[in-house]
């Protein structure tokens, strides 16, 4: 079995409506509970909008800390899942519903192991 | 001694250096698929083959060749492998050592190949099977299209990385990494070596497909560069095809799409000049066209039409058949064509099939009907459209405006025989509107 990361990409500004959210978090709802039955779910995490990070840079022997997101953008990362199953294609199918799920565009990346 | 590709003066073994030239051909690709299954491994698998091929080399002019050419080179190759990995695993190689458990694995299992050689049947449903698994996973989706190309003509055309390197006109060094870092993704994301099955078989035999009618098309038209035609890719695309067709029987657009590749080839020798000038469909001397393949071509997209599964590769076929099928340009059955591109155009709907059917549409209903049609579509970028609209107003006899459009194609001509071709036609058109 292999794990991967399935980030969720979305776009900045204001969060969208409560009433477009809803079926949303109700179709999430269901495709993780498909996760956790099938055994492929391993965490899943939604992130806080991009104009909260902080970035944290080495320089010499110091640590510079700056405000705003790593990557300049009009998308970011909003949240990830991250799944144990057999190989691509089998990541790849719950990926394809995991964007279809949130209507956001989803990057699958294999984890080292 | 005979090293690889160095014939020796003895006429025999020369004939023999010959003969594995053709094997390699035949046997390269099924080979690094069978081993790409017992080691897990296309890194493996492609060096252990070429190690077979060169041991070939080196034996069969004096030994003789073997009556199982494939089952000599897999064998060989796998031994060597072995051989390898054990002295790589002894020295704490853990890829070596995941190679070797691997192939273990296989044998526990009963798939191992000294097992299939004592069934010659059951070697051979496995050896197709491997050929299919690798065929799906060069063409996997997750693969960028120039990635794929290039593994399917090294891992199975055989073609060394120079050779495809040459055919698409990038550095070989650019062509060394696209195969590195595809070969790495396949292993580091794990895109699994097996045939699709059920719902998601028809969209990944599409994306197959659509590599061989790339390999296809580059060949035949270059999209840059001074030759018009690269045999070696066309030949190896009709070769893929009729490899698909055989491993896939009950698909009709593999069908379709061999079809359809032996009928744009049966004109190779009419469409173009001595001097390498293009020569257009109507214009091409029809006792030029190979006979043979047309035959073979339309025999195909006969039993297509009797399965009556039609796909857009089996009626661009069939539209070819027609033309195939007219002893002259003028007595060409355009009403039928139009049917067929207007099956054409609602199984695979887009603007070039549109403008390929308004080139119909010139020929059954007059060039102001077409002309209506090609003026709706959206591709300016595209050199063909603006070539057809040229013609079509050169019909009409707007030769001012012919003349721009015919500008405009230019700028978009992708070879040098193109380009030629556009010039003449712009430098013969009537002065004045």
């Amino acid at each position: 079995m292999s794990q991967y990361l399935l980030s969720i990409y979305q776009p900045d500004g204001p969060a969208p409506s409560a009433e477009f959210l809803e079926p949303i978090m109700r179709d999430l709802d269901t495709l993780n509970q498909e996760m956790k039955a099938t055994g492929a779910w391993v965490f899943a995490a939604g992130l806080h909008p991009a104009d909260t990070a902080t970035v944290l840079r080495p320089k010499g022997d110091e640590v510079l800390i700056t405000d705003g997101p790593f990557t300049e953008g009009k998308e970011h990362l909003g949240g990830f899942t991250i799944i144990d199953v057999e190989d691509l294609d089998a990541a790849l199918d719950w990926g394809r519903r995991l964007a279809k799920a949130l209507t956001l565009p989803v990057e699958v990346r294999p984890f080292q192991h | 001694m005979t090293g690889p590709g160095s014939a020796s003066g003895d006429s025999a073994a020369g004939d023999t250096t010959e003969s594995i030239a053709r094997i390699y051909r035949r046997e390269y690709g099924r080979a690094v698929a069978v081993l790409v299954r017992v080691f897990g491994s296309i890194d493996i698998a492609e060096d252990a083959v070429q190690e077979a091929f060169t041991a070939a080399v080196q034996r069969w002019p004096s030994a003789g060749i073997p009556p199982s050419t494939a089952g000599w080179i897999i064998t060989t190759a796998r031994n060597r492998a072995i051989d390898r990995l054990r002295r790589d695993a002894a020295g704490e190689d853990k890829y070596a050592q995941a190679a070797l458990l691997h192939s273990r694995t296989g044998e526990a299992s009963g798939m191992a190949p000294q097992d299939l050689l004592l069934d010659e049947l059951a070697e051979e449903a496995e050896m197709r099977d491997d050929t299919l698994r690798l065929i799906f996973t060069c063409c996997h989706p997750a693969l960028g299209m120039p990635a794929r190309v290039a593994l399917t003509l090294r891992l199975l055309g055989g073609l060394t990385t120079a050779e495809i390197a040459r055919s698409f006109m990038v550095p070989e060094a650019t062509m060394a990494q696209r195969l590195v870092r595809a070969k790495a993704k396949i292993r580091d994301a794990r895109i699994p070596y097996r045939v699709p099955r059920g719902a998601e078989l028809p969209e990944r035999l599409t994306a197959v497909l659509a590599v061989v009618y790339l390999i296809f098309n580059e060949g035949y038209s270059a999209s840059s560069g001074e030759a018009l035609i690269r045999d070696d890719l066309c030949a190896e695309a009709v070769r893929l095809a009729r490899l698909l067709v055989s491993l896939m029987p009950d698909e009709p657009e593999a069908q379709g799409l061999l079809a359809l590749m032996l009928l744009i080839e049966s004109r190779r020798a009419a469409r173009m000049t001595a001097d390498g000038g293009l020569v257009l469909l109507p214009d091409q001397n029809r006792t030029l066209w190979d006979k043979e393949l047309i035959t073979e071509g339309q025999d195909i997209v006969r039993q297509c039409l009797r399965r009556n599964r039609p796909g857009p590769y089996q009626v661009q076929a069939a539209i070819n058949a027609v033309h195939s099928d007219s002893p002259s340009a003028e007595a060409t059955d355009w009403g039928q064509i139009l049917t067929l591109y207007d099956q054409l155009l609602q199984l695979a709907p887009g603007p070039v099939v549109a403008l390929n059917r308004a080139v119909a549409v010139a020929e059954v209903r007059g060039p102001a009907a077409a002309l209506g049609l090609v003026d709706g579509l959206d591709l300016a970028g595209y050199g063909l459209f603006h070539a057809v609209r040229a013609d079509l107003l050169r019909r009409l006899g707007r030769f001012r405006e012919a003349g721009a459009a015919y500008r405009d194609a230019l700028g978009l001509a992708g070879n040098a025989a193109e380009r030629r071709f556009l010039e003449g036609r712009l430098l013969g058109l009537p002065e004045g509107d």
